[in-house]
């Protein structure tokens, strides 16, 4: 599955770098954006900039509003502290039993990649974006670091075999 | 000021009956009232905004008495005599002193070609050219409390009759451009139109249950966020500022073009104005 590393088109953005010509004079803020490599169209198997991610902080992430805000869409068993949990997407409470970091690590950054049609945010992207609000633009919603916290947490989400439905 | 039908004697008859605690008593007269508003407000599967929206809320929007919003029918009904402008006259010099029998159905047929401008014109507009070329008045600023006021009013009139937009002839390209915006993703986070009020009504997003955004019939509409009524553009630009998109200014051609897809997307719904949402 893993076997040829396929560059997705616009999927490799060097950090640093401007990634376009729209971009242009913008490169302070896009330099927040980290390289990666996407694999088969489904994984990118190596952290975003080499981070290491922090399960604590992930978690943070994963539940407040103006970060991830994850909860807005999906349910979460090992969360049922926090109230209002959403139901547009799958719940997430036994997602570590099906999916690789490599795999969720694709589905933060550019979910459009494996599903064109999906309403899950980007979210590590700034290319492509239309009329972002000033304050926003160029700026990825969640940082390379910020990305590997949240993979972290979400590889905690296991439920045991008996408390599965 | 009547109340309206819909507070069913008979079905709080016999619920009465069914019904031990007080508490049970209460919400099940609201259900079942709402039960028959709720069948009014959907034609053909298309479900008006009413049906996600909580018991609490239809109710006060079912009882002209409790409806926040009648407050700005009554400013309306006061602005429509009165004087204003160069020209020394109120919008009963020309429409006549019964607003009822002038302007019952207009509320449903805008957004409309402008045929003098060539544009697309909503409600709004259509009030404000009135009071520029007719009245020699200032326009009313979007939002302001007169404005909102007469296009209350002006909808009120309209209530029970269904939408029944134009959307072919000259006025297709305006609708094809409203429609292209209602699909277009936008802002940081990337999301159309379509994929919160298309592709997930009755989920729910966080604490909100997300309804199919078919609220043409209903705005402008209290809100209690906003402790006041508000357009339809206001709460087209709450949701593109929840994406965090550049919303548009009220009354930009982007939002009247959008105005009539939404409305078209209301259409055979019967007029709700002043409607209440939390
Ligand atoms: C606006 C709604 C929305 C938000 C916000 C959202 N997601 Fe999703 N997510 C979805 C939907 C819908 C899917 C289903 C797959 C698809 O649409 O392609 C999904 C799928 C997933 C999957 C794959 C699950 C599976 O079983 O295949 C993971 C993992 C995931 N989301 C994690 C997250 C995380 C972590 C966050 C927060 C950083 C998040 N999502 C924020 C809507 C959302
Ligand atoms: C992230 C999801 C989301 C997106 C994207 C979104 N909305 Fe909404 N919208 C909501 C929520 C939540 C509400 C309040 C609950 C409801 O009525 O759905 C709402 C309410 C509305 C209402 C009022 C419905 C009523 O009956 O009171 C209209 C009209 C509306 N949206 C139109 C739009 C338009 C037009 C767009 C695109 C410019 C849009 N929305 C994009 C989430 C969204
Ligand atoms: C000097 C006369 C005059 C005054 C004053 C006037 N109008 Fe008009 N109004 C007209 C004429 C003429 C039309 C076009 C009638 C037609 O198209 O059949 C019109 C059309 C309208 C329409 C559109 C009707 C439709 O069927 O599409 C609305 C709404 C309206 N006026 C509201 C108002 C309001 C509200 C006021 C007061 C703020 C006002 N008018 C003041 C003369 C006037």
């Amino acid at each position: 599955m893993k076997s040829i590393a396929k560059l997705a088109l616009g999927g490799v953005i060097a950090a640093g770098l401007v990634a376009g010509p729209t971009l242009a004079g913008d490169n302070m803020k896009t330099a927040k954006l980290a390289s990666y490599k996407v694999v088969d169209d489904i994984a990118i198997p190596e952290p975003l900039a080499g981070k290491k991610g922090d399960p604590a902080r992930g978690e943070k992430l994963f539940v407040a509003r103006k970060k991830g805000n994850c909860l807005a869409c999906h349910k979460v068993e090992q969360l049922k502290q926090h109230l209002f949990h959403g139901e547009i997407g799958p719940e997430l409470s036994d997602v570590a039993s099906n999916m690789t970091p490599a795999e969720m690590r694709l589905r933060l950054v550019d979910p459009k990649i494996v599903n064109p049609e999906t309403i899950m945010p980007s979210f590590h992207k700034v290319k492509g974006l239309h009329r972002v609000m000033k304050k926003f633009k160029g700026k990825p919603v969640l940082s390379a670091q910020e990305i590997e916290d949240i993979i972290a947490f979400v590889q905690t989400l296991k439920m045991p075999k008996q408390a599965k439905k | 000021m009547t109340r309206k039908g819909n507070k069913s004697m008979g079905a709080m008859g016999g619920l009465a009956a069914l019904a031990g605690a007080a508490g049970l008593l209460l919400s099940g007269l609201l259900i079942a009232n709402q039960a028959a508003a709720k069948s009014k407000y959907e034609v053909d599967g298309r479900k008006s905004g009413y049906h996600y929206s909580n018991p609490e809320t239809n109710e006060m929007q079912d009882d002209d008495f409790l409806n926040p919003g009648m407050l700005w029918v009554q400013r309306g009904i006061a602005l429509w005599s009165k004087v204003d402008g160069a020209a020394g006259k109120s919008c009963a010099s020309c429409h006549g002193d019964d607003a009822r029998k002038t302007m019952r159905g207009v509320f449903t047929v805008y957004p409309k070609l402008n045929k003098k401008t060539g544009k697309l014109e909503n409600i709004e507009q259509r009030i404000n050219r009135c009071r520029v070329e007719n009245m020699k008045a200032k326009p009313w600023k979007w939002e302001s409390g007169e404005l909102l006021s007469m296009t209350t009013f002006i909808g009120f009139l309209s209530r029970g009759l269904p939408m029944n937009v134009k959307v072919d002839g000259e006025v297709k390209p305006f609708f094809e451009k409203g429609k292209a915006e209602y699909f277009k993703r936008r802002g940081q986070l990337d999301m159309a139109c379509k994929h919160c009020h298309i592709d997930n009504p009755g989920k729910r997003i966080r604490a909100d249950l997300l309804s199919e955004g078919r609220a043409g019939q209903a705005f402008p509409l209290y809100r209690l966020k906003w402790q006041k009524i508000g357009s339809l553009h206001r709460r087209f630009r709450g949701c593109n500022k929840q994406v965090r998109a550049k919303p548009y200014k009220p009354g930009a051609e982007e939002y009247v073009n959008l105005e009539l897809y939404v409305k078209w997307r209301s259409r055979g719904l019967p007029v709700e104005v002043p409607a209440v949402r939390r």
